[in-house]
C-alpha cells in the first residue's frame, strides 16, 4: 500500500517553521516526547510509547551450539519487524531499506557495546550456549522508530529472566545487562523528530550513549555537513537526555518487580486505562445453558442418518473394479457423436477412479 | 485434523431403533455445566496511524489489529467488482510459519462473509494483526479483535461476527474459552466464529476427535456464549459515543 505523498506546501511550512525554532507539536527544540513504559504478562516483554510512536519488544531464548569462531559465547540475535500496521508504507515481505538500516543499528548498538556479557551465556564450552533473540514489532510510526526500538530492547532485556540449566537443575537468574545503552536520534536541528519532520529531513545524526557518559557509537547519514560545535554540542545534550531516560527505565522496572512481588496481576491488560472512553472491560461472567442439551438433540435428530449401504463393488475384468453405473451425460449437448465419445471417455476414466474406490473401501 | 466418530451405520435397521441407541449415549457422554467466559477487555482506536485499530483481551490472551482500507491496490492483486482483503498475523517470536497463514485463511474467510465488499471494488482492505500474549483460544481472540478494528474503521459490514473457542476434556466435559492448560489436556479444541444476526457458523477449525453430538452441543454452546460477546461489543461502542461516562 503506499503512504500519502508529502505535499509542498506541507514541507514548507515544516522548514520554514524549523528556521524560526517552532515544532508542529509545541516542542521546543531540544524536547522529548512523553515516554511511557509497560510490561507484559511474562518476563522479557515489554511495550514502549514515544509520544504516538508505538513499539514493543519480545526476548527469548534457546540452547543451541555456539558460532565455530566464539565456542565461549553466547549468541545475540535482534529483529526489528517493520509490521504493516505501523504504516501503510511498510510491506509485509521484508528487507526494506528501513528495516535494513534499522537492523544494522540495533546491532551496532547492542553488540558492540557490549552491554550484555556474552561470556556469561554460555553453558558448556564449544556445545551449548545461549542465543537471546529480541524481536521488536513496530506497532505506530509517528517517528523516530529508532529510539524507540532501542529503549524497548533494553528495557526488555533488562526485564528477562534467563532460566539458569545446570547438569542437575534450573534456576531463574536474571541476565546481566552491564549498563543500558540507549540511542538518540537528531535530525538536522531537532531532537526527536516526529513523523512528519522526518520527512522533510535532510539528514541524521544518531548518538548512542550509555549512562556513563561513553558514546557507543555515532551516525551520520544523509550527507549533511556538521560543524564540530554542533557535534560536541549534541553529545551533551544527548548525555543529559540519556540519563533522563536511563533513570525512567529503571523505575518503571523497579514498580514492575514490586508488583510482581506483591502478586498483582501483571500484563497488557492490566495497563490499560480504565478512564478512556474508548476502553471497556467486562468481567468474568458464566453463561446460560439451559436449552442446550436439548437442541443438540433436535438438530441431530432433524438430519437423516448418513445413506445405510454403500453400492458393492462390481469386478468386470480381473485387476479393474467398478463401483455403480455411468450415468447418461446430462450436459445437454445436441451432437450424437460428440455424445458417444463423450461416454466412452467418461467409462474409460470411471474405471481408474473406481480403482481407487475399491482400494479406499478395501482399507 | 478432524475425525468423526460415528457409529456404524451400515446395520440394516430401521431409523428409529437407531435412534434409540444414539439417546441412551448422549446423555452420559457431554455434560455442559460451568460455562464461562474469562475476563473481557477491549480499547479502541489507539493506535493513530491505521484507520482502525482495536486491541482485545481474553483473560491473559491479548491481540492487538489494525486496519487500513479502503486504499489503493496492486494491479495484481485487484478484483473488479469487489474489495480485496488481505490479512496479516505477526507471531510474537519469530516469523510467520504455516500455523499463521491457516489461522489469516480462517480470519479472511470470516471477514469476507461479513463485509459488503461490493461497495468498495478495486480497492485493499488490510488487517493486521499482531499477537501479544497467547494464553489460549487465540483463534477466537484474533477474530474478536478483527471485528472491533473493522468496526473502528467504520468499513460496512452486513453483520458482526465474534469468535469463540470451547474444548472438550477427556471426561467429556465443554469447557469455553479455555486457558493453554485446560487446552492441553483437552482431546478436542473447537473454535466457531458466530454471526450477530441469526447465530449462525461463520467458520469452524476444530483439533482433535470428537463425536457428531459432541459438536453440535459446542455450537449450541458457543451460540449461547456469543450472545454474551456481542453485548459487549454493543457496551463498549455505546460507551464510546456516549455523551457521559
Amino acid at each position: 500500500m503506499k503512504d500519502t505523498p508529502l505535499s509542498n506546501c506541507e514541507r514548507d511550512f515544516l522548514l520554514k517553521a524549523i528556521e524560526e525554532k517552532k515544532r508542529l507539536d509545541g516542542r521546543q527544540t531540544y524536547d522529548y516526547r512523553n515516554i511511557k513504559i509497560t510490561f507484559g504478562t511474562d518476563y522479557g516483554c515489554c511495550f514502549v510509547d514515544l509520544g504516538k510512536t508505538r513499539v514493543m519488544a519480545q526476548v527469548s531464548c534457546e540452547l543451541v551450539a555456539p558460532k565455530e569462531t566464539r565456542p565461549n559465547e553466547g549468541i545475540l540475535f535482534f529483529n526489528i519487524e517493520l509490521s504493516p500496521m505501523a504504516s501503510p508504507a511498510f510491506e509485509p515481505g521484508r528487507q526494506s531499506e528501513l528495516s535494513v538500516k534499522l537492523n544494522r543499528q540495533l546491532e551496532r548498538c547492542f553488540r558492540n557495546s557490549k552491554c550484555i556479557d556474552t561470556e556469561s551465556l554460555c553453558v558448556v564450552s564449544g556445545e551449548k550456549v545461549w542465543q537471546i533473540r529480541v524481536d521488536v514489532h513496530t506497532l505506530n510510526h509517528d517517528g523516530n522508530l529508532m529510539d524507540a526500538a532501542s529503549i524497548a530492547a533494553i528495557t526488555a532485556l533488562c526485564h528477562f529472566r534467563r532460566p539458569d540449566v545446570s547438569i542437575q537443575g534450573e534456576e531463574i537468574t536474571v541476565v546481566s545487562a552491564q549498563h543500558s545503552t540507549v540511542c538518540l536520534i537528531y535530525c538536522t536541528s531537532n531532537l526527536d523528530p516526529c513523523e512528519r519532520e522526518e520527512r522533510v529531513m535532510d539528514g541524521l545524526l544518531m548518538i548512542a550513549m550509555n549512562k556513563h557518559r561513553e558514546i557507543c557509537s555515532i551516525q551520520s547519514s544523509g550527507g549533511i555537513m556538521l560543524l564540530k560545535e554542533q557535534v560536541l554540542r549534541c553529545s551533551k545534550i544527548a548525555s543529559v537526555k540519556v540519563s533522563e531516560i536511563t533513570e525512567l527505565i529503571s523505575k518503571a522496572l523497579e514498580n514492575d518487580k514490586k508488583a510482581r512481588k506483591a502478586g498483582e496481576r501483571c500484563g497488557f491488560a492490566e495497563s490499560m486505562p480504565q478512564e478512556r472512553i474508548t476502553a471497556l472491560k467486562m468481567d468474568e461472567t458464566p453463561v446460560e445453558m439451559k436449552n442446550v442439551t436439548e437442541k443438540a438433540e433436535d438438530i441431530v435428530k432433524k438430519y437423516e442418518a448418513p445413506p445405510q449401504s454403500v453400492p458393492s463393488p462390481l469386478v468386470p475384468a480381473p485387476g479393474v473394479g467398478q463401483v455403480g453405473q455411468g450415468q447418461q451425460n446430462s450436459w445437454g449437448l445436441e451432437e450424437e457423436d460428440g455424445e458417444s465419445e463423450e461416454e466412452e471417455e467418461m467409462v474409460v476414466e470411471d474405471q481408474p477412479k473406481n480403482k481407487l474406490d475399491q482400494g479406499e473401501c478395501c482399507k | 485434523m478432524t475425525h468423526f466418530y460415528t457409529k456404524c451405520f451400515l446395520i440394516e435397521q430401521p431409523d428409529h431403533f437407531m435412534i434409540k441407541i444414539r439417546v441412551s449415549n448422549w446423555q452420559t457422554v457431554c455434560k455442559s455445566t460451568d460455562i464461562s467466559l474469562r475476563e473481557f477487555g477491549c480499547e479502541q482506536n489507539l493506535l493513530s496511524r491505521p484507520d482502525g485499530s482495536a486491541s482485545f483481551i481474553q483473560g491473559d490472551t491479548s491481540v492487538l489489529a489494525g486496519m487500513y482500507g479502503p486504499a489503493e491496490v496492486k494491479v495484481s492483486k485487484e478484483i473488479y467488482d469487489r474489495a480485496t482483503l488481505e490479512v496479516l498475523i505477526q507471531p510474537k517470536v519469530g516469523l510467520p510459519s504455516v500455523r499463521e497463514r491457516s489461522q489469516e485463511q480462517c480470519v479472511r474467510e470470516t471477514c469476507e462473509a461479513s463485509l459488503l465488499s461490493f461497495l468498495h471494488p478495486r480497492s485493499s482492505l488490510t488487517l493486521i494483526l499482531q499477537v501479544v500474549h497467547n494464553d489460549g483460544s487465540l483463534l477466537s481472540c484474533l477474530l474478536n479483535a478483527a471485528c472491533m478494528a473493522l468496526m473502528d474503521a467504520g468499513l460496512p459490514m452486513s453483520c458482526l461476527f465474534c469468535g469463540v473457542t470451547c474444548a472438550i476434556n477427556s471426561d467429556g466435559q465443554i469447557i469455553t474459552d479455555p486457558t493453554v492448560a485446560q487446552e492441553k489436556e483437552s482431546r478436542a479444541i473447537l473454535t466457531f466464529a458466530i454471526d450477530s444476526t441469526d447465530h449462525k457458523v461463520l467458520m469452524s477449525s476444530t483439533q482433535g476427535s470428537f463425536s457428531v453430538y459432541e459438536l453440535q452441543q459446542c455450537i449450541a454452546v458457543c451460540q449461547k456464549a456469543s450472545e454474551k460477546i456481542f453485548l459487549f461489543y454493543r457496551d463498549s461502542v455505546q460507551r464510546r459515543y456516549s455523551k457521559t461516562l
